[in-house]
Order: C-alpha cells, then structure tokens, then sequence
C-alpha cells in the first residue's frame, strides 16, 4: 500500500461557463498522488489551486480527464455516489473552519457519522476518541462560538477524521490563524500523516506552512508549473 | 442515513433555533385550533337543537291549516279556518295515531290581586301533557270532563306562576284572563328558555273549549297536536292523518291539501341541517386560517434554507447526498406541523371551554374535528414543506459552502 497511487490524475480539465465566455481554471492537469504523502499545492489567486482541491474532494467532477482514488474512476460518478465518496475517503478542513454555529463540539465532530452507516449508539464514542486525538478532550460540550480559532480548526480535524479517511484535504487550514496556532495545527498535520499514514493534501500560500509538505506542486493559469519531490522549495 | 437519525437531526436544528420553529408553528397551532374550537361551537349547537327537539317528544306532530287560493290570489299558510273539533277527533281513529289534542292559541293580559302579567293563553286538551313530554309540577292537569263541559280552570306555566304570586301558593287562588276569572288547578314544570327569546314556561293552559268561547269567541281551532304510537310510525301517522283529513275535508283526488301535517323529526332534521351548514361555515373559515399558516411554514421553510445554505454546503461537503437534506427539511416541516398540530388541539379545546364558560356557548368536542385537523396539519408540512426541501437538496456543495 505504502507505495502505491491512492490518485491518479490524467489530463484533468475544468471549465467553468459564465455567460457566454469560457473560463479555463484547469487546463490539463497530470499529477499521481501516493499512500502516506504530504502534498503542499501552492500558487497564486486564480491559479486552480482551490478548483483542483474541489476536484480532488469529490465535490466537484471534472469537465475532462480522468480521477482514479484508489483505483476508482470516480470522475465519472453522479452527485449521490460523490457524497458516499466524501463521506467514507474524505475528511475536509476549510480555511474558515465551516463548523455549525450553536452547536457543541461533539455534535459537529458526530456530523459526517450520521451519513454513514455507524449505528446511532457507536457515534458518540467515535466523536470523542477523534476529539481526543485532536487535544480536546473535556471540550467536548462547549458550543463552537465558545472555542477559540485554533480550538475550532481542531473541531474542524476531528470532525475531518471521524470517519477514517484516507484522504485528508486542507484548504488554507491555517489562514485564518496566528502563526503560534496556525503551527500547532500543522504540528497535528504532520503527525497525523506519520503516525497514521493519512494523505494529506493541502492548499496554501504561505511558504512556511509549505515546508511541513514532503511534496510540493505549483499552479499557475491552470497548468503545472513546478513539482518538487525533493525538499527544496520554490 | 435512516429515518431515526434523520429526526434526531432535524430535532436538533429545531431545537438550535427555538424562537423561530414557535412562530412557525404558530400558524398552524392558530389554524388547528380555530379549526377544532369553530366546529365545536357548530357541533355545540346541532346537539342543543336535537335536545331541545327530543325533549319536545319525537313522535309529535302538528296539524296546521294551510294555504287558500281565493280567485287566484293565495293567502298565507294558516289561513283557513278548516280545521275543527270534529277534525281532532275523528284522527284518533288511525291505527298509528297514539292521542291528539286541539289547540286554540290567544293573548291577553292576565290580573290576580294587584299585579298582572301579559302572557300566552293556550286552550289545549287534557292530553297535552302527554304529548308534549312535559308534566305537572303542582296540583293536577284538567280532565278530559272539564275540557268538554268549557270549565274556567287554568294550569300556569311556572313563569307565569313566577310573576303573579311571587312564591305564593297558586292552587285554588282565581285570576282573572279579560275580565273573566279561572281557578288555578296546577302549576306546570319548568321547561327553559328555547331559542333566547322565546320563554316556554310564560304560558297559561286552559281547555280548548273555554278558549275557544270565552276568550277567541272562536268554533274553530287553529291546530292539533298529535302523538304517535311511536316515533317510527310517525310517518305512517302523517300518511294516515293526511287520508282522513282529505276525506273530511272532501278534497277531489289530485287537488292540493288545505292542511299540513309536520313530524317532529323532520323539523329537527331541517334544524339540523341548518346547524350542519353553520358547522360547515366555520370549519372552512377555520380551515382557510390553517392553509394561511402553512404558506407561513413554507415562507420561514424558504427563509431558512437560505439562511442555512452553509450549513447545507457543511452537510454536503461530510457526505450528505440530496435524499438526505430533502429528508432533513421537510422532517423538520412535517415535525413542526405535527407539533402545531397537537399544540392546535389543545388550544382548541382551550379556547372551545372558554368559549362555553364565558360566552355563553354551548360546544362539543367530536373526535373527528381533532383528527382531521391534525391529519390536514401534517399533510400542510408535508405539502409545503416539499419545495423548500427540495431547493435545499439541489444546492451545488461548492456554491453553498462558499455562501456568505
């Protein structure tokens, strides 16, 4: 499994139609993404960083190409097949934590379970173990206005990993932090991709956050411009 | 997802947002509950009426003159003067005719000692009791002697009974009706207002026979009052009343009647029936109110997908699929409609014993008000609730999580 492809991407396009003009986010993107990689996606606005992201977690289908996850080709699933997709392989984590407002940090964590086919009895459990993991224990009931950034984005992983993806998906995770919290997240990150061996792909453009990445693949007008295996950055 | 944790879920967002689910619900709880307390103000009212009617003997019937048509020109109902002595009796010879009693109605002012009372005098015969289900209170009722030797002997309702002696013994004691005297004999039971102005106890009996001559001046009576042996029969002893009288009354075959024959429980029916169309009229107002308060739900249903279009991209973006955000909202629909209804309900019953406390009504509860309003309630979610459910379960996840 180590060394395998969990995606594979083949001449992946997107276009969106606004009006009469065509806007090409993606052009044609080529990229294979293996079991256990920390994989930084870096480019400027505009680039199809975020579009390539929506791509990879099954919330949006290209319009050409092909996306094999875990030899899947789930480019060519309909809405429905997607969210079962989303909800079993995925965990997401947004750049503005995107928790349910009035709502504990538990009941959030529980949301992806009450998709699947957990019984009602188990999900408890398996929130609070995942909040754990994330440093929360004994936080569990405070409602998410009463939480701090960093307190939310970690409501926001645990809620990512309740269901045991093995694709996590980061969208600016850090963007709406201070550096101090915005680190510790990247901390959690990184342990979670080497004790556990979760994927972890994740969007930024902040070459700090960048460096906690074993991989680094760069945008720019919807095409790959620079991959970097090797370390070094840029 | 399966349905349990699709109510849990939607329990829990009603419950995030508890002002907003009560004013939605309200219009149903308004709806439900104008719907129930409406029909039981017109069940209310049927029920008295057949009360009323059943008190009054169900195998009663009258026997009124009718119509006359002199040279073209029709007169009223009750115009004749047809009707006789002769008439009420020869009625008893039907099979299905139980007793009859002839009736001579008149007005006048009534005086005993210093006070006097304006007041209905009825000259019936010595059956009236019988047939109008109604006894003697006091002393005793006239015989079938004294109706036909025209005694001066008279039985008070107890009104009149009321407003002339004030609590003193009547019996015995002589009151005088236009100047001539008659001995009260007999104070009658009370009976209750009927109908809010008509007071059935503000009436003096007296025989048909002294009525007739000493206060109408009159050879004719101007109705009899029949009962039959039962109250199925009642039809067969109209059909038979209707034989003898036409014979009587030498009436060519296919020529119209001079005189109407009325069952009691037709009366009843058309009163009924009168009662029905009141019932009717209010639970469609009712009605109309909870139709409004479903738009409402639909309304705040639209409102708060828009307001909650994050949180559908969130639910999305962890694997809802559209079946499951359908189900979410029109759960929370059917829930809060169901909730409104039962809410609705209890208000109703409320406002219909308040009703019935302070506003003098009398209302009745039937069982099928409370379930149609609540079987109506639920399809009002169901129905309403449909459309902005589904608007939600279409939403693009990327679109919605982006919302601002």
């Amino acid at each position: 499994m180590e060394n395998s492809n969990l995606i594979q991407l083949e001449n992946i396009s997107r276009t969106y139609k606004i009006g009469i003009t065509e806007v090409r986010a993606l052009k044609s993107v080529s990229y294979n993404i293996k079991h256990g990689d920390l994989v930084a996606i870096m480019g400027p606005s505009g680039s199809g960083k975020s579009t390539l992201m929506n791509i990879l977690g099954c919330l949006d289908k290209p319009t050409g190409g092909k996306y094999f996850l875990e030899a899947q080709e789930v480019s060519t699933f309909d809405r429905n097949k997607l969210a079962g997709i989303r909800n079993k392989k995925i965990g997401f984590v947004f750049q503005n934590f995107n928790l349910l407002s009035r709502t504990t940090a538990l009941e959030n964590t529980e949301l992806p379970l009450l998709y699947s086919n957990v019984p009602s009895k188990n999900t408890k459990e398996m929130a609070m173990k995942s909040l754990a993991q994330v440093g929360l224990a004994g936080r569990e009931l405070h409602k998410t206005n009463q939480l701090s950034g960093g307190e939310q984005q970690r409501v926001a992983i645990a809620r990512a990993l309740v269901n045991n993806p093995t694709l996590l998906l980061a969208d600016e995770p850090t963007g709406n932090l201070d550096t101090k919290t915005g680190n510790e997240i990247m901390e959690i990150f990184t342990r979670l991709n080497k004790e556990k061996k979760i994927t972890i792909v994740l969007v930024t453009h902040d070459p700090e956050v960048a460096e906690f990445a074993s991989r680094w693949l760069y945008l720019r007008d919807g095409d790959i411009v620079k991959q970097d295996n090797t370390g070094e950055k840029r | 997802m399966n349905l349990l944790k699709t109510i849990r879920v939607a329990l829990n967002a009603l419950a995030r947002n508890k002002m907003r689910s009560f004013l939605t619900a309200l219009g149903i709880i308004i709806g439900v509950g104008a719907v129930i307390a409406m029909v039981s103000i017109g069940q209310g009212a049927k029920n008295a009426v057949q009360e009323r009617f059943q008190s009054m003997g169900t195998n009663l019937l009258f026997v009124r003159p009718g119509s006359r048509s002199f040279r073209g020109r029709q007169s009223g109902g009750g115009s004749y003067n047809n009707l006789t002595e002769a008439d009420a009796a020869a009625l008893l010879k039907a099979d299905a005719v139980k007793t009859v009693s002839p009736s001579v109605n008149s007005r006048a002012q009534v005086v005993y000692g210093n006070k006097n009372w304006n007041t209905s005098i009825y000259g019936v015969g010595h059956s009236y009791p019988e047939i109008r289900n109604w006894d003697v209170e006091q002393g005793v009722f006239f015989t079938e002697g004294q109706v036909r030797s025209g005694q001066k002997v008279a039985v008070l309702g107890s009104e009149v009974s009321k407003n002339l002696f004030e609590g003193a013994d009547p019996l015995g004691q002589i009151i005088r009706v236009k100047r001539i005297p008659f001995r009260v004999i007999g104070v009658m039971k009370e009976r209750g207002e009927s109908g809010g102005w008509f007071n059935q106890d503000d009436v003096i009996l007296a025989p048909y026979t002294t009525v007739q001559n000493r206060l109408a001046g009159i050879d004719y009576i101007q109705s009899i009052d029949v009962s039959a042996v039962s109250m199925k029969r009642s039809d067969e002893a109209t059909r038979q009343i209707e034989e003898i009288l036409r014979i009587r009354h030498k009436i060519a075959p296919g020529a119209e009647d001079d005189f109407n024959v009325r069952n009691m429980s037709e009366i009843a029916e058309s009163a009924a029936e009168s009662t029905q169309i009141l019932t009717n009229l209010l639970g469609g107002i009712a009605l109309v109110s909870l139709l409004v308060g479903g738009i409402g739900i639909m309304n705040i249903m639209l409102v708060s997908v828009t307001e909650r279009i994050r949180e559908i991209g969130i639910r999305m973006s962890v694997g809802a699929r559209e079946r499951d955000i359908l189900l979410q909202f029109l759960t929370e629909a059917i829930v809060l409609s169901f909730l409104g209804g039962l809410l609705g309900i209890a208000a109703g019953v409320f406002a219909s014993r308040l009703l019935a406390k302070f506003g003098g009504w009398e209302t009745l509860i039937v069982p099928g008000s409370i379930i149609l309003a609540f079987i109506f309630s639920g399809s009002v979610g169901i129905f309403f609730g449909f459309y902005p459910a589904r608007k939600a379960s279409k939403l693009d996840p990327i679109e919605a999580l982006h919302y601002e």
